[in-house]
């Protein structure tokens, strides 16, 4: 077992806070804890009023994004072992959000840019009456773009993010490309019109922190330029 | 604060949007969940979605519907599980014109691999039935199904934990909920309730469930009044990461894996010989228990191994991604060149919210419908799993029940009008006081503290194997909680975003069901399916052959029972 001091960002606008503040709570732990482990040690044995999201706690629901000794990761998933100084670990919510308390972020605005690049299949072909066929080299086009948990990692460590709130970010253009690139879709028209724009994929300066941030491995920013390749192209 | 709506479903997991998609369609419906949609744990599953497409070799519904029956031990409702399995054609091919993508055969049909308990011809051999997106089958339902629910306007109200339902003179009215973000109570007016809320493997200590599946429901249905069925079945799945519960699909057994002891011997050989690791999980889990239990265990601790090494980096890396993954991550392990340390783990709830193969909720479980009130999903208790779910089964009972209570509920609204009955602003008071108790109330006991204890005695004492005492420790037990559970003291008094008080008020859920559990296990003396009596190892026909009913009633639980419903399948000997 090994001792881990834990500094945690704090901030309860309902108490009165006007200013964020770090709390320290030093928690036992095995070297292959998470470090949802021990935020839940903390909550459960020394202070209930720390809040956080989480669920699934094997990184397939992504509620627990934070950004953990200054990176953006699933908390679930960050294992004690992988830090240089596991027995140092600072805890702070995803950056350029508003906060509701602690490390519970405002997701409003990030799932209202998902909803905004119309994140379904169109198709105004009626359905056969079995599936739509779609070849597995079809399907591996989009697989990738799938494994995304909406877990907001990308966005919120993107710098053309920060910089330009209005940016659709990372995560609801891969979504984009999802649909776009999907075999079955009719409706890479209606959606390209509202990446074509400074706040869409022109945003996107590569800078490739969405890459390094997402828990799934996905590779974005690669995504986002085949986006932009259609676009200057028209292949759509 | 008063919000109305024609529909309010509870639970964005499966059932409940695909029961959401269907109703929008024409009326207003609203969708409640403490979690974020797609944090849903119909996320998590896997391995894939039952349906006897017959795309990749010769299948046909009447296997898939004797593999369910058999699989059941004979408990299912086969009238039920008849449109379970009917209705997987339709309900699959439906997801997938939604744009669920499903890996594929060379000729661009929706892929199937092997699963536990499927089998061709009446049990001969595994048959590749299970439809399936890699190892995140879920994942991909559950996010299409959600951007559907976006292209039809449904409307969401995203951590909303909703604390009861109001009913009254068997008419649904609404709901009350706290809204986390909003820092408030508020009351949903409605004509209909949808339950899809899901299971509660968080009532034990191992379990492949997220936090969040605490059977917040089933609880809200006790206090309501209402019955419960079957409670006693709870499926320990085979293979749950040791110590950590997370679930290894069976899809990993079906694609090949090994399951070995510390001889390295594929015990399986002894347990099912004819399907081997792809035996149904209850036999799978209690031969794995045995083989710990007996020192065969590797290195004598309390785990066996599930080999996947000899599939190859490549048939791992495209059929089984996410496992790997989540092995490499969370528990140091590469499955490419190691084999995964695996011991059961509490995976899902057999039993229910007592409904009728349209999703009406039955008041005592029988015949009386409560006007208004539908469930689907894991919540409910239909019964098409009986005493034992075959994997895949859920995923579609989900889909195929959502979507049949959605039917129903236009239906119903179509008929009935949207007029909506009073609103009992009693039960309003007494659900907000009941919270803010619990919030407020001081004395010397902790949730977390009491929350470990119970999932401690449940899985020691209510977990594979169960006899007379072990049932008869848990029960003391849980009734001594049931006491400590009125001395629980939070530390958070605010509304914003109060976690200590939804862990509070899910603890209690999760104590007004745990004794129906144990009791019914206690009064159930034969062993089937999942339910496995030490002191009675035979399955009793005879007197067993009947759904259990509870209601509670002035603190007090009250059994019932009523007949399994047979139309095709007779009872008989059970093996694989």
């Amino acid at each position: 077992m090994i001792q881990v001091k834990l500094k945690v960002f704090r901030f309860d606008p309902e108490k009165g806070d006007i200013k964020p503040r770090y709390d320290k709570f030093t928690v036992e732990a095995d070297p292959t804890d998470k470090v949802l482990d021990l935020l839940h040690r903390v909550k459960w044995e020394q202070d209930g009023t720390l809040s956080f999201r989480r669920s699934c706690s094997h990184g397939i629901c992504g509620s627990c994004a934070m950004k953990i000794n200054g990176a953006n990761m699933l908390a679930c998933e960050a294992n004690l072992k992988n830090f240089r100084d596991p027995t140092n670990i600072t805890v702070e919510p995803l950056q350029s959000l508003s906060i509701f308390k602690d490390l519970v972020v405002d997701l409003t605005d990030f799932f209202k840019k998902y909803e905004i690049v119309k994140p379904y299949l169109i198709n105004k072909t009626p359905p056969p009456a079995t599936e739509r066929l779609q070849s597995p080299e079809e399907h591996q086009l989009i697989n990738e773009s799938t494994w995304c948990i909406q877990c907001a990692a990308c966005t919120t460590s993107c710098p053309s993010n920060w910089k330009n709130p209005q940016f659709l970010g990372p995560a609801a253009l891969l979504k984009s490309y999802r649909y776009n690139f999907d075999s079955r879709d009719e409706g890479a028209y209606e959606r390209m019109q509202i990446l074509d724009n400074n706040d869409g994929v022109w945003r996107c300066h590569t800078i490739f922190n969405c890459v390094e941030a997402c828990p799934k491995d996905i590779n974005i920013t690669w995504h986002i330029s085949e986006l932009k390749k259609k676009l200057v192209s028209r292949e759509y | 604060m008063i919000v109305k709506h024609d529909v309010v479903i509870v639970g964005a997991g499966l059932a409940g949007l695909r029961c959401a998609i269907e109703a929008s369609q024409n009326y207003d419906v609203a969708v409640l969940s403490k979690i974020f949609p797609t944090r849903s744990h119909s996320g998590a599953a896997q391995g894939g979605i039952a349906a006897s497409l017959g795309n990749v070799e010769e299948d046909h519904i009447d296997w898939h519907f004797f593999d369910t029956v058999k699989g059941s031990d004979y408990l299912g409702d086969q009238d039920a599980i008849e449109f379970l399995v009917n209705d997987a054609h339709p309900a699959i091919y439906e997801l997938e014109h939604m744009g669920v993508p499903f890996s594929r055969t060379p000729d661009g049909k929706i892929n199937q691999r092997k699963f536990g308990g499927h089998t061709r011809n009446y049990g001969e051999k595994p048959v590749l039935r299970a439809c399936f997106a890699a190892d995140r089958t879920g994942h991909m339902m559950l996010h299409t199904l959600y951007d559907q629910c976006i292209k039809d306007n449904v409307r969401f109200y995203s951590e909303f934990y909703v604390m009861d339902i109001l009913v009254k003179d068997g008419i649904v009215r609404g709901l009350v909920a706290y809204d986390m973000t909003g820092g408030h109570y508020v009351t949903i007016y409605a004509k209909v309730v949808m339950f899809g809320t899901g299971g509660y493997g968080r009532a034990f200590k191992i379990t492949s469930n997220a936090h969040a599946n605490t059977g917040d429901g089933l609880g809200i249905v006790l206090r309501a009044g209402l019955a419960l069925e079957d409670m006693e079945f709870v499926q320990f799945h085979p293979t749950g990461v040791y110590r950590y519960g997370i679930l290894v699909s069976e899809g990993a057994r079906g694609e090949g894996a090994y399951l070995l002891n510390k001889d390295g011997e594929r015990f399986m050989e002894r347990y099912a010989p004819k399907l081997m690791e792809l035996a149904p999980r209850d036999l799978t889990a209690r031969s794995i228990q045995t083989e710990i239990d007996e020192g065969r265990g590797i290195e004598g601790k309390d785990y066996v191994h599930l080999d996947l090494r000899h599939l190859g980096e490549a048939k791992i890396t495209e059929r089984l991604p996410e496992i790997r993954s989540f092995c490499r991550k969370i528990v140091g392990i590469d499955p490419v060149v190691e084999p995964i340390p695996i011991q059961p783990t509490a995976h899902y709830s057999m039993g229910g919210i007592p409904v009728t193969v349209d999703g009406e909720v039955l008041a005592d479980g029988k015949s009386q419908k409560v006007e208004g009130f539908y469930a689907a999903g894991e919540c409910a208790c239909v019964s098409v799993h009986g005493a034992n779910r075959l994997g895949t089964n859920s995923q579609l009972e989900c889909v195929v029940f959502g979507r049949r209570a959605g039917k129903a509920i236009v239906r119903f609204l179509t008929t009935n009008g949207v007029e909506k009955a009073d609103l009992p602003e009693d039960l309003i008071k007494t659900s907000i006081e009941r919270v803010e108790g619990i919030k407020m109330n001081e004395g010397d006991q902790k949730v977390g503290q009491l929350r470990q204890e119970l999932q401690e005695v449940m899985m020691k004492k209510v977990g594979l194997f169960r006899d007379e005492q072990s049932l008869t420790e848990a029960l003391e037990k849980v009734r001594e909680l049931e006491e400590r559970v009125k001395k629980i003291q939070i530390d958070d008094k605010g509304m914003q975003f109060n976690t200590d008080l939804t862990e509070a008020l899910e603890l209690d859920n999760l104590l007004h069901f745990a004794e129906i559990i144990v009791c019914g296990a206690l009064n159930r003396k034969e062993s089937r399916g999942a339910q496995y009596r030490r002191d009675y190892p035979k399955r009793d026909d005879q007197n067993w052959l009947k759904h259990t009913l509870a209601i509670r009633k002035d603190k007090k639980i009250e059994f019932d029972y009523k007949p399994v419903i047979i139309t095709k399948f007779q009872p008989k000997e059970r093996k694989y």
